[in-house]
């Protein structure tokens, strides 16, 4: 016999336990959330883990400041036994060309706007700020005390223990393997432990959200691509904030285990699948992380890893529902920065999905915008 | 009330500073899954990557699931297999 369920959720990363979460709050019941390995398995184990709130799109600013405001109070709001990691202790983000200082002194006046307390820094005054900070060519800086790092594992845990907590049902080691729909509405999923009935998909499958799609027929403008990281040895506290160079496509931060956690984009990495580590990653990070930051030559790497950005073409997350497929739900292609705007976007899409109106206007990251040449650029990213 | 509080503060994971009983506390709450154990208590995150804690603890999920040894599913080693040094790495001179 077939079950059923009034929401299927399909992906166990921090979106899926996120959305689960804000759903079964609302009140809604009979929810399933499917993950076909363990929770995190996806980019969200593999991530930075990074949060800020300097963006340079005004939605991308509000999804951020509001779910920093949400991480700060997370783990009481979920009842979290442990400790989810927060940390707040900025990001510096450097400037090495006149149009990265122009597009910065822009993107300060998006977040003053919106309250979000950013400043200009000199190369001095960013030395104050992380002192083993290299100066050389670098024109200067904008600083956010507020942003920082969260740890993506005890995230997710605490909003799937949560999300358990209000009955909703996880099923980790279960896969997907196609979406049902008849008549322009989702009936149901099938998996590998059986089919599903449901009236509501919603999916959040990373890069995989798009071959899950392709099963209904829609055509989902997603591409994997690899991105690379590594850890080092834990040492005494000496780096409060992420450092960030759109220049170098680098970030390196000391999480509060001790370790720096730094990773690199690269702009010639092939568009597939693949998430096995490099050497060339190794050495080309290690020589510029030592140039920006010079003592970090004596650190030991312990381990490296990869994982997969979901790229939208404009690199910014699709939210919303599908037109034409009844109970289709959307929340994937985050290109990069979902783990930090995960509370709000699991607020936004719970009152999406319960037909509320969202806390504010998602629209633009609708689905439909990339047929109408609607792109929506954050030029803020790595 | 003493012997019902006592703990096993064995360190089971020499680079993290995990004890048996931290484990145990995880298991007990239906954590039996090396990888999340890993990703939540970093067991096995440290330079040694788990030679030392991981059979130990693939025993105590063996023993808490019933389940033979042999199938407990491991976690995936990563490079490099030993540290090295980001100066090093970068191609400096320090090879101390
Ligand atoms: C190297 C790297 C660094 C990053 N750094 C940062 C950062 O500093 N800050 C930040 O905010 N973001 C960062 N990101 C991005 C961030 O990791 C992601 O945007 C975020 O984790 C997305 O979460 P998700 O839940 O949408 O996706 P995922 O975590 O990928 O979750 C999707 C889940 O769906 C599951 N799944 C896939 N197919 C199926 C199927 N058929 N059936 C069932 N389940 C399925 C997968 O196993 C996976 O667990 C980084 C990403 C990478 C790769």
């Amino acid at each position: 016999m077939n079950r059923t369920a009034d929401y299927v959720i399909v992906g166990g990363g921090v979106i899926g336990c996120s959305i689960a979460y804000n759903l079964a709050k609302k009140g809604a019941k009979n929810i399933v959330l499917i993950e076909k390995k363990y929770l995190t398995s996806g980019a969200t184990g593999r991530c930075g883990a990074g949060v800020r709130m300097q963006f340079g799109t005004e939605t991308n600013c509000l999804l951020a400041k509001n779910s920093i405001e949400m991480f700060e109070h997370l783990e009481e709001e979920l009842d979290y036994p442990g400790s989810i990691e927060f940390k707040q202790g900025g990001y510096l983000l450097l400037a090495y060309t006149e149009k990265m200082v122009e597009q910065f002194h822009k993107n300060l006046g998006v977040q003053h706007k919106l309250g979000i307390p950013s400043r200009w820094v000199t190369p001095e005054e960013a030395k104050e700020i992380v002192p083993h900070l290299n100066t050389q060519g670098l024109l200067g800086a904008t600083f956010c005390g507020k942003d920082g790092h969260c740890n993506p594992f005890k995230t997710t845990d605490a909003y799937a223990r949560a999300a358990q907590h209000l009955g909703v049902e996880i099923m980790t080691y279960t896969e997907v393997t196609r979406l049902l729909a008849r008549d322009g509405k989702i009936t149901g999923v099938e998996t590998s432990k059986g089919i599903i009935e449901t009236p509501a998909v919603v999916l959040c499958a990373g890069a995989y959200s798009r071959d899950l799609a392709a099963t209904i027929g829609i055509d989902l403008p997603l591409t994997p691509e690899r991105h690379q990281i590594l850890v080092t040895e834990p040492v005494e506290m000496m780096q409060g904030p992420m450092v960030m160079s759109f220049y170098h496509g680098l970030y390196c931060q000391q999480v509060p285990h001790g370790s720096f956690i730094m990773g690199l984009g690269d702009p010639n990495e092939p568009k597939e699948y693949n998430q096995n580590s490099s050497w060339q990653f190794l050495h080309e990070m290690a020589a510029k992380a030592t140039f920006i930051l010079p003592p970090l030559a004596n650190l030991r790497v312990v381990r490296q890893w990869a994982g997969l950005y979901d790229l939208t073409p404009d690199r910014q997350q699709i939210l919303g529902s599908v037109p034409g497929i009844e109970g289709f739900h959307l929340a994937a292609g985050f290109s990069g920065h979902g783990f930090m705007i995960a509370p709000m976007t699991g607020k936004l899409m719970a009152e999406h999905i319960l037909g509320e109106e969202t806390s504010f206007p998602i629209s633009m990251f609708d689905f439909t915008r990339f047929e109408r040449g609607d792109l929506y650029v954050e030029p803020s990213v790595v | 009330m003493c012997e019902a509080n006592q703990k096993d503060l064995t360190i089971i994971c020499r680079c993290e500073d995990i004890t048996v009983d931290e484990v145990r506390a995880y298991i007990e709450q239906g954590v039996t899954d090396l990888e999340q154990l890993k990703r939540l208590l970093r067991v096995g995150m440290g330079p040694c990557q788990g030679r030392t804690c991981t059979p130990l603890i693939v025993n105590e999920l063996a023993r808490a699931t019933g389940r033979p040894v042999r199938e407990i599913p491991l976690t995936v080693f990563r490079q490099p297999t030993t540290p090295v040094k980001l100066g090093v790495l970068a191609g400096g001179t320090d090879h101390e």
